[in-house]
């Protein structure tokens, strides 16, 4: 491990009172921020010090901390997530950056997403994708049948938790010039299909997400697969493709 | 008080089928007109709410995240458990519910744990409904694992992603009912209050997070289910929101609150780095099933390594002291939790500890032996019966890779370390509270018609739990148990018609709200909310962690209680109450956790014996292990609450009986 | 599914997109082809391909189906464009590219580029192969057996006359259908029809058909003393940006249209992108082989 150190950096962080008001880039100065600090821990030390100074700290959803609730959502450095792959700005750590630098920390930008404040968004289009279409559905029971009775070949299944293993986090949608929310609800799609479970459904499934998901105002996928690369799980886009292919398939139903 | 727990007679593994046929019901034309409010979507939460709604009740769903989906269960990694014995290992209910009694070292009703048992397979086949893609085999059945305090093969997952693909099961279960109508979701809100009319729960006072603005809800029975209170000790594993608002404003209200001091260290998380540490990271449990966990045997080692000038893969082996191994060899490294924690700690207190921090805390977890291992299998697997060293090595990283790879991965990000090539430095941390809201065998706290339900609860874990339980129950309170005991409750409701939110119990609990918030808003203190957070951690982790001892647990209780003091004299909350105001979220919630972190230590203290998670240093036997006391503390405690000042609080105590199963000393030798 | 989501929906844009994208790139396949013959072939050749390609009307319903091709991958780009443009209103202050190719960003800005090109292509060559009065026609230099060098229309193949004199300045001037009316007493009443034809007014029969020079037209445009440079380089720069929108558009249709697989799919992204190169590499040398060539 390289020994952790201390940097001075130069923070623009986007700021905005509610979603009505309009906001700006502000300008702080940050010291002694350890690089063994994880990025999120950097705002924690910004916002003490903000608050010592009297000032309103800055506003940033985050939760679990460790890569999985898909709560934070920061574009750093002209980057979903900051510049690195595979994680999440929580997991982010500061040795990714030098002594001196400046750092730009935007919201997600996306008409389906408006800025609540600061650095939080209204992710629940999301959600009422989900609504539309995303389960099986089976109500509660203690006489399912059991669940070894449908064999699921291997490839399937594992394929299946690859698209499942997304957090929602909308990394995909900040990063895409489009705004596009397919790789997202191409997951969605995919993991369903991918499974005997889920194939009952597929055709109402997959009109009715993308109905949703065109109404809450996304843009849509031109393929430059930049989703793929800021996907803090690596959500590939072979999730589009086989959504395309059951849209398809439905549409011609 | 007395407490009744409502078990049902007969004998242990029929009583809940006998229950649940003799439970009242709600027509379907009937459950419209009934309305119920669950606080919290993890997997209790959101499992419960989905059922409820789609048995066609009128729910309406709190969770203070932005989405019902990022509720904490989503970060439990390793798996779940239920007695399939698809492995033909001689799995049966009986020994999930046996292994589970003992996990909790005696401290559990044997009721409700054979009830979970019982349900545990059901689980499994209503998420593979739902779709949750669990790991299968190349034949396409479901794949298990180990897990700590088994000696079967019962436990099912999703890579190290189990919480998540549960949750999102349990999620896309709801999402379906609030599309349908059914449930009415209150994301971003959190329950400030609970609301009671003639004694019965009747409703919440949340705040809406966004917008500021305090909300009456009513209903005819209120389930809590916010999860447990691991952020006392401020770093832990638990999410940075994680709370225990919900549940203490409804032991404020009278529900008792039992088991405090039940706390589970969980033995492998990455060791604390640096004072701006906000939380603590897991590393699954299941890593137990390949890593070997060591410190060096010399004390010198342990300090070369500690300045860096000695790198583990340098300490030769006979000079490692592989202590689990070497104390517990039949269960070796998978022991239960608290048995790894404490022997860490132990092992770190001689002065063995590897981590360059301020308490040189740290132990290794080594995959250098799987590695060849596996790597052999894998060469013979492919006909190669002659492999290299070095084709070996390849193959057995690549094994890791495929099992443990996003662990192995996330490891390496926080601590810019490869464990592919050096061990995993790991140390115990903060996990899980086996403590709760005191509840009785229908889930029902002391409050009629407000129910607990998942961790937030008390109810199945005794004093210590075993890995991959946790989700179980959450998912079995959810899905099949509440469903029946809420309808024998709301069965008595069904005359009661819409509950009105201007009763003078509502404004009067609402005014409670707005008057807490106002008072840290107008204080004007000189101090953040974290400040004090972290003060409250360091004494709760020092005096009330994982060894506990009479001087300790009385100095925690007055630094506590002057803490208390001092929090609201100095306590400076900025913004204001009608907007987004992260801080006043969090002065809410640390008001809670001080008074509960008083409670937790008086609870230790009153607990004269060592159980679980529960280890006073004057209870141990020759060897350092546990030491019960079943003569004197067989017993549940809850607390009842008696204002403010939190040391007049009340114990009242359950006595446990076993009628199934011989209570023995725990032992893992 | 609702009738209109066949239009609607933002995934049967992206078929749309795809299916004209990857037509279009069969056209581009086949026009190729026929402009090597520029290079390869000889000019007889190339006007005899010329012809076939304006009078076949296999090929005829090819080109309508070409241009709206064309014109609705246009206008669903456009379409698409405008709708990913509002679903972001507020930018980034910041922003890396470093996750997508310049390509697949700027397939819209690529796209205009190449219909700008496709426009100008069209007033320069397919305007003027079918309007234009002024189109040159098939010459050819011979001897008119008394040791006079005289010019003459070529007929096409199907001609009953295989060659058709001109005038001493090289036109079918009035004055010369005049003289043929009086030495044949009024048989022959002549008259170009349609640019090409010269037909007997008197019975309707075509008796002479030549056909246009578009070998003429394309190289003395890209040897055009004053613009040839200008044009070739405008020529190879626009193929620059087929080649950018073809490397990104080409595999991007089979993701559109779902046909992907683990197997297929490298295979898929292989051939797009050798496509990319060589169909506008093979493009652009043409204007630069005829700018130069002596």
């Amino acid at each position: 491990m390289s020994a952790a150190k201390n940097i001075n950096i130069n923070l623009k962080i986007w700021r905005q009172k509610n979603a009505n008001s309009k906001g700006s880039i502000e300008t702080y100065k940050l010291d002694n921020v350890s690089t063994a600090s994880s990025f999120l821990e950097m705002l924690d030390q910004l916002n003490e010090q903000l608050i010592n100074e009297r000032k309103e700290p800055v506003a940033f959803d985050h939760d679990c901390r460790e890569g999985i609730c898909g709560s934070c959502s920061l574009y750093i450095n002209g980057r979903a997530h900051g510049p690195d792959t595979g994680i999440t700005t929580c997991q982010l750590h500061m040795r990714m950056f030098n002594d001196g630098d400046t750092i730009y920390i935007e919201p997600w930008r996306s008409k389906a997403f408006p800025v609540i404040k600061d650095l939080v968004v209204d992710r629940t289009a999301f959600d009422r994708i989900q609504q539309a279409g995303g389960f099986v559905s089976v109500n509660t029971s203690g006489n399912t049948i059991d669940a070894n009775s449908i064999p699921v070949p291997k490839v399937d299944a594992d394929k299946a938790f690859e698209a499942a293993a997304c957090i929602g986090c909308g990394a995909c949608v900040a990063t895409c010039k489009n705004g596009s929310a397919m790789l997202f609800v191409g997951a969605k799609v995919s993991q369903y299909a991918l499974l005997p479970q889920g194939k009952v459904e597929a055709t109402q499934r997959v009109l009715n997400m993308v109905r949703q998901m065109d109404e809450e105002g996304f843009g849509n996928c031109t393929n430059t697969g930049a989703c793929e690369i800021e996907c803090p799980k690596g959500i590939s886009l072979e999730n589009i493709a086989r959504m395309n292919r059951e849209f398809l398939k439905a549409s011609v139903k | 008080m007395k407490l009744d727990s409502k078990i049902p007679a007969g004998p242990l593994k029929d009583k809940w089928t006998d229950h649940k046929n003799h439970l009242k019901l709600v027509a379907p034309n009937n459950r419209p007109k009934i309305d119920i409010i669950v606080v919290g979507t993890g997997l209790a939460g959101a499992s419960a709410a989905a059922s409820l709604g789609e048995m066609g009740y009128n729910v309406k769903a709190f969770c203070f995240q932005d989405s019902p989906r990022r509720a904490h269960s989503i970060a439990a990694q390793g798996g779940i458990n239920a007695a399939k014995n698809y492995q033909n290992d001689g799995d049966s209910i009986y020994r999930l519910f046996y292994d589970t009694i003992k996990g909790g070292d005696y401290r559990a009703r044997e009721a409700n744990v054979h009830r979970l048992a019982e349900v545990s397979g059901n689980i499994i086949d209503q998420c593979v409904a739902q779709g949750v893609p669990f790991a299968r085999e190349y034949g396409g059945m479901l794949d298990n694992r180990s897990f700590g305090g088994t000696q079967v093969q019962r436990t099912f997952y999703a890579a190290g992603q189990t919480g998540q693909q549960l949750l999102l099961g349990a999620y896309s279960a709801l999402s379906r009912q609030i599309g349908l109508g059914r449930v009415k979701m209150y994301n971003r809100h959190e329950m400030l209050d609970l609301v009671k009319v003639d004694g019965k729960a009747r409703g919440i006072i949340a705040r809406n997070l966004i917008t500021g603005e305090i909300e009456r809800h009513s209903a005819h029975a209120v389930v809590i289910a916010s999860g447990g209170y691991g952020n006392v000790y401020f770093l832990s594993t638990n999410a940075m929101g994680s709370n225990v608002t919900a549940g203490w404003k409804i032991h404020k209200q009278g529900a008792l609150f039992a088991n405090p001091c039940y706390v589970q260290i969980h033995p492998t998380c990455i060791p604390v780095h640096g004072t701006n540490q906000s939380k603590l990271t897991l590393m699954s449990e299941s890593l137990r099933n390949s890593g070997r966990i060591w410190v060096p045997k010399k004390k010198e080692d342990a300090e070369a390594i500690r300045a860096g000038k000695l790198k583990p893969t340098q300490i030769a082996e006979e000079d490692r002291d592989y202590y689990l191994e070497r104390k517990y060899p039949a269960f070796g490294n998978l022991v239960p939790r608290d048995v790894a924690s404490r022997a860490a700690k132990e092992v770190c207190d001689a002065g063995h500890g590897i981590e360059a921090n301020d308490t040189n805390e740290g132990v290794y977890l080594d995959f250098s032996t799987e590695i060849q291992t596996k790597g052999k299998q894998s060469a013979y697997a492919k006909g190669n019966h002659n492999p290299t060293p070095e084709e070996i090595t390849a193959l057995g990283k690549q094994w890791l890779e495929e099992k443990y790879g996003n662990l192995f991965t996330m490891y390496q990000k926080i601590t810019d370390e490869n464990p592919y090539e050096t061990p995993m430095k790991i140390y115990p941390a903060v996990h899980y509270t086996m403590g709760g809201v005191w509840v009785d065998y229908n889930l029902q706290s002391t409050i009629p018609g407000c129910f607990v339900a998942g961790e937030a609860n008390f109810s199945d874990h005794g004093a210590n739990r075993l890995g991959a339980s946790a989700l179980m129950q959450g998912l079995a309170d959810g899905y099949f148990v509440l469903p029946y005991t809420i309808s024998n409750y709301l069965a008595d409701e069904i005359r009661t018609g819409k509950i009105s939110t201007d009763s003078p119990e509502f404004l009067e609990a609402e005014a409670r709200v707005k008057d807490s918030i106002s008072k840290f808003l107008n204080n004007n203190g000189t101090k953040s909310v974290d400040y004090f957070h972290k003060k409250l951690g360091l004494i709760m982790w020092n005096k009330v962690g994982m060894g506990r001892n009479e001087k300790g647990l009385t100095e925690a209780i007055a630094e506590i209680a002057q803490l208390k003091e001092d929090f609201y004299k100095e306590v400076y909350v900025p913004g204001s109450a009608d907007e987004l105001n992260p801080e006043l979220e969090k002065v809410l919630r640390v008001a809670d956790f001080i008074e509960l972190g008083q409670l937790m230590a008086m609870d230790a203290l009153q607990r004269k014996e060592s159980c679980g998670g529960h280890f006073r240093e004057e209870y141990q036997d020759a060897e350092g292990e546990t030491l019960r006391d079943d003569e004197n503390f067989k017993f549940v405690g809850a607390w009842e609450y008696k204002g403010d000042d939190i040391s007049r609080e009340e114990l009242h105590k359950e006595e446990l009986k076993y009628e199934e199963i011989k209570i023995a000393a725990r032992n893992y030798k | 599914m609702a009738k209109s989501a066949l239009l609607k929906s933002s995934i049967v844009k992206k078929y749309w997109m795809a299916l004209t994208g990857l037509f279009l790139c069969l056209f581009l396949a086949g026009h190729l082809a026929g402009n090597l013959q520029l290079i390869f072939g000889t000019s007889q050749q190339f006007n005899e391909y010329a012809l076939f390609m304006t009078t076949n009307p296999a090929v005829k319903l090819l080109s309508y189906l070409t241009y709206i091709s064309i014109l609705f991958h246009a206008i669903d780009g456009i379409m698409l464009t405008i709708q990913n443009k509002k679903a972001r209103p507020v930018g980034y202050a910041k922003t890396d590219g470093s996750s997508s190719s310049l390509a697949s960003r700027n397939m819209a800005v690529l796209g205009t580029v190449i219909m700008v090109f496709i426009a100008t292509h069209m007033v320069n060559f397919w305007a003027k192969m079918h309007f234009d009065k002024n189109m040159p026609l098939v010459q050819k230099e011979m001897d008119n057996g008394m040791g006079q060098k005289q010019i003459q229309l070529v007929g096409t193949k199907d001609s009953q006359m295989p060659y058709m004199q001109l005038d001493q300045s090289g036109k079918l001037s009035k004055e010369f259908f005049e003289t043929i009316k009086m030495q044949t007493q009024g048989q022959y009443d002549l008259e170009v029809q349609d640019m090409t034809k010269i037909v007997n007014k008197k019975t309707g029969e075509v008796i002479f058909e030549g056909y246009k020079d578009l070998y003429k037209l394309t190289v003395d445009f890209f040897k055009d003393a004053k613009y040839g440079l200008f044009f070739t380089i405008g020529y190879v720069l626009a193929m620059l940006a087929l080649a950018f929108h073809l490397w990104h558009g080409f595999q991007s249709a089979f993701q559109s249209l779902g046909a992907t697989s683990s197997k297929l799919t490298p295979a898929i992204k292989f051939f797009g992108r050798a496509f990319a190169i060589i169909v506008p590499l093979l493009f652009a040398i043409i204007p630069i082989f005829l700018h130069f060539k002596k």
